[in-house]
């Protein structure tokens, strides 16, 4: 599904990703931890291509294509989804009217019909109740004077909406009470399947107690620095980063 | 980022076509023979010719003003012709069979048909085509109602206690350069007279055109709303695309009597020239309004087009308990200039005043909002509450806002908000990220912004306002 090789890439002459190699596929769920800093972030805007974010090495494949050639907005409508670390406003546009143009660019990306309205109001009516946000979530501007917890369940409903194929969740879990977390983790379970991928970024193994993850790499540096299985996340719990420099070291 | 902004503002104009329809037009110059002449063809009573002669000789001893943030080469007055109407219309066509089919062809591409089964139902329409009214539909049904909407030379002639009761009783004849400009040569508008205690039972719209080359549209526009009336009116312009600038210099009034109301829309949108600044109109427009007792004005604009636009739509309040409202979004992009904003004249007790006005600049535009709110000493307990936003789209644009107060009430309350914000980065990305190409992120973006006045548009209007948003934010994304 995803083929990331050696990649490398710079914001404003500053290089993060320093040769990042990480291949997933369909139905995997990776989870990416690593201390402040590495690099996540920058992982997931690079993949979605963002602008000022440079690639200057390697090579990224989606579904057989090449991901760096493409626009952001074809990169979204090929199936990749990002949910932000920290999702910003568009004042005066609400939830409802961006997510049905966002759903029908995607279907016709798809060469499908675009819904009615009435069509669309009933799946987002089911999202908004999927992830526990009052209706009137849908009537208000898009993260306007949301508070932290709501933004992050409001990305996962954009999730469930859209019906990506890779979805990148950047800290998801991070500022959500518990029950947040619990109803966060729900929708991302329900969209498990043999063919959707995740990409999970969390700081905490609570996360991943809920959204058991096949893989989990620790990046640092910008580079996925060790790779292993669930309990991986346990050692980092336990351990923290402080191993890191010694490996560096160790390594270098 | 701001370079695909940028591309997704290369300008679009739809309605610069340019209609081949025979015309008689003036030679090009100003002279008391030419206002004689505009008179005669008019066949106008003899009052009003000696009224336009009086406002011609306040206009020459006048200045142009130069207080606005507008910057343009002077205009040369002898080099405009003050009339040109379509042949056609030399011998009054009596029903649309009769117009000729080029006018009304042109209409139809600017989608405003003007048959009135292929109308909007509810609308009902006057249309002006450079210096004369062509056509005003629903005429039977207004009339019925007792309501008058008619072109202003017809009404001279049909209803002149009116006219000579209410023309300049708003904005006297020699109010300002362009006022008195106006005054001398407007050549034709729309009279509307809605009387006591009637409800409009259609919405009332005029839709103005420029067409003929190195003319001036100087059209003249009297609304009396009567004790306890409504009407809400509409009002829409387009013109073709040419190098030279052209000026447009309107006049509207608006008379609401005791408990009246008046809803003023207007989306303007005369051709801005082209990216280098050159040809586009330069509009230049005095809209004002007098609200007696419990009377209601509301001006509601979207101004997208003109290469230069200066108008500052107003309200006197003289009445107790009158209410005035001005709702705008001024979108100025490329070389355009927009200096705009309105007065709120509190006379009576109790008035209450709201001004919300977006800007939104793109590209190398300037946007300046000029509002003044003025607390007469016999404004016991006005109120105004002003809200003044720019949005900035790229950064070689810009947003400028000289709010003016005089309270001379102590009791009186004046609040005053402003914000100036962009279309960031990451909100561009948030659009992306979720599929929507750069054009439509900015449309949207832009659309969120002017939601409070969009709100206040008929429905209708509302619709086109945001699809005129959206075409002049088109343009080729690479
Ligand atoms: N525009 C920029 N200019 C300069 N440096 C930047 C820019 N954007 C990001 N960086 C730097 O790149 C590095 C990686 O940032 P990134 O946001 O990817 O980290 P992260 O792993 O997501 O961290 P966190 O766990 O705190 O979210 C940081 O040192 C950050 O300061
Ligand atoms: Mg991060």
């Amino acid at each position: 599904m995803l083929k990331i090789q050696n990649l490398h890439a710079k914001v404003e002459d500053k290089t993060i990703l320093k040769g990042l190699s990480l291949d997933i596929k369909p139905g995997e769920v990776h989870a990416i931890m690593g201390p402040n800093g590495a690099g996540k972030s920058t992982l997931g805007y690079v993949l979605s291509g963002r602008d000022g974010y440079e690639v200057t090495d390697g090579q990224v494949e989606l579904n057989g294509q090449d991901l760096l050639e493409q626009e952001t907005e074809e990169r979204a409508r090929a199936g990749l989804f990002l949910a932000f670390q920290y999702p910003v406003e568009i004042p005066g546009v609400s939830n409802m009217e961006f997510m049905k143009e966002s759903v029908n660019a995607m279907r016709e990306a798809r060469g499908q019909e675009p819904l009615s309205a009435a069509e669309f109001l009933k799946k987002a009516k089911e999202a908004c109740k999927q992830v526990h946000l009052p209706l009137d979530f849908l009537k208000r501007g898009v993260n306007e004077g949301f508070s932290g917890g709501e933004k992050k369940r409001n990305e996962i409903m954009q999730m469930i909406l859209l019906e990506p194929t890779l979805c990148i969740l950047d800290e998801s879990d991070s500022g959500l009470d518990i029950d947040a977390l619990q109803v966060v983790a729900d929708g991302v379970n329900s969209q498990r399947s043999p063919e959707r991928s995740f990409i999970v970024v969390t700081h905490y193994q609570r996360l991943l107690d809920y959204i058991k993850p096949d893989f989990v790499h620790i990046l640092a540096d910008g580079k996925i620095v060790k790779s292993g299985d669930a309990s991986l996340a346990l050692e980092v719990e336990k351990e923290g980063y402080a191993w890191l420099g010694e490996a560096q070291e160790a390594g270098a | 980022m701001s370079e695909q902004i940028e591309q997704a503002l290369a300008r679009k104009y739809e309605a610069g076509f340019v209609s081949n329809v025979e015309s008689e037009t003036f030679a090009a110059g100003l002279d008391e023979e030419v206002i004689r002449k505009i008179s005669a063809m008019k066949n106008e009573p003899q009052w009003l010719l000696e009224w336009r002669l009086k406002a011609f000789e306040s206009w020459q001893k006048m200045e142009e003003p130069e207080w606005a943030h507008l910057h343009y080469a002077k205009i040369d007055y002898q080099a405009i012709s003050y009339y040109s109407a379509p042949k056609s219309m030399k011998d009054k066509p009596k029903s649309l069979d009769e117009v000729d089919p080029e006018l009304l062809r042109t209409y139809e591409k600017l989608g405003i048909p003007l048959y009135e089964q292929q109308m909007l139902a509810g609308v009902a329409v006057d249309a002006v085509f450079d210096s004369v009214s062509v056509v005003t539909t629903f005429r039977e049904k207004l009339e019925e109602a007792g309501v008058i909407f008619c072109s202003i030379s017809e009404a001279v002639h049909r209803f002149p206690d009116l006219v000579k009761k209410y023309l300049g009783s708003v904005v006297p004849r020699s109010d300002n350069y362009f006022a008195a400009l106006n005054s001398a040569v407007f050549t034709d508008g729309s009279f509307v007279y809605i009387p006591k205690g009637v409800r409009s039972p259609m919405e009332l719209s005029t839709y103005f055109r420029i067409n003929e080359q190195n003319t001036g549209q100087f059209e003249r526009t009297l609304i009396v709303a009567d004790e306890g009336s409504y009407v809400s009116y509409l009002e829409g312009c387009t013109a073709p695309q040419r190098d030279e600038n052209q000026l447009h210099a309107a006049v509207v009034e608006l008379v609401a009597l005791d408990n009246a109301k008046i809803k003023y829309s207007t989306v303007q949108n005369w051709y801005p020239g082209d990216e280098n600044g050159k040809g586009g109109i330069y509009n230049f427009v005095t809209k004002r309004g007098i609200c007696h007792t419990n009377a209601h004005i509301s001006w509601t604009q979207v101004e997208t087009g003109s290469a230069i636009t200066w108008k500052y739509p107003s309200c006197i309040l003289k009445g107790d308990n009158s209410v005035g409202e001005f709702y705008s979004v001024a979108l100025a992009r490329g070389k355009q200039q927009a200096d705009t904003g309105t007065k709120m004249i509190h006379l009576g007790k109790n008035t209450k005043s709201t001004i919300i006005s977006k800007g939104i600049s793109a590209g190398d535009a300037n946007n300046a909002y000029r509002g003044l709110v003025q607390m007469g000493p016999n404004a016991e307990g006005a109120r105004n509450f002003t809200q003044c936003d720019s949005l900035l789209i790229g950064d070689q644009c810009g947003a400028h806002t000289f709010p003016y107060i005089e309270s001379r009430n102590p009791s009186a309350i004046v609040e005053h908000e402003a914000t100036t914000s962009k279309v960031s980065d990451e909100q561009m990305f948030l659009c992306q990220q979720r599929g929507l190409d750069p054009e439509k992120a900015v449309s949207m973006i832009v659309n969120g912004f002017c939601k409070e006045v969009f709100k206040e548009l008929p429905m209708e209007f509302a619709v086109e306002a945001g699809k005129l948003l959206e075409i002049s934010l088109e343009g080729s994304v690479g």
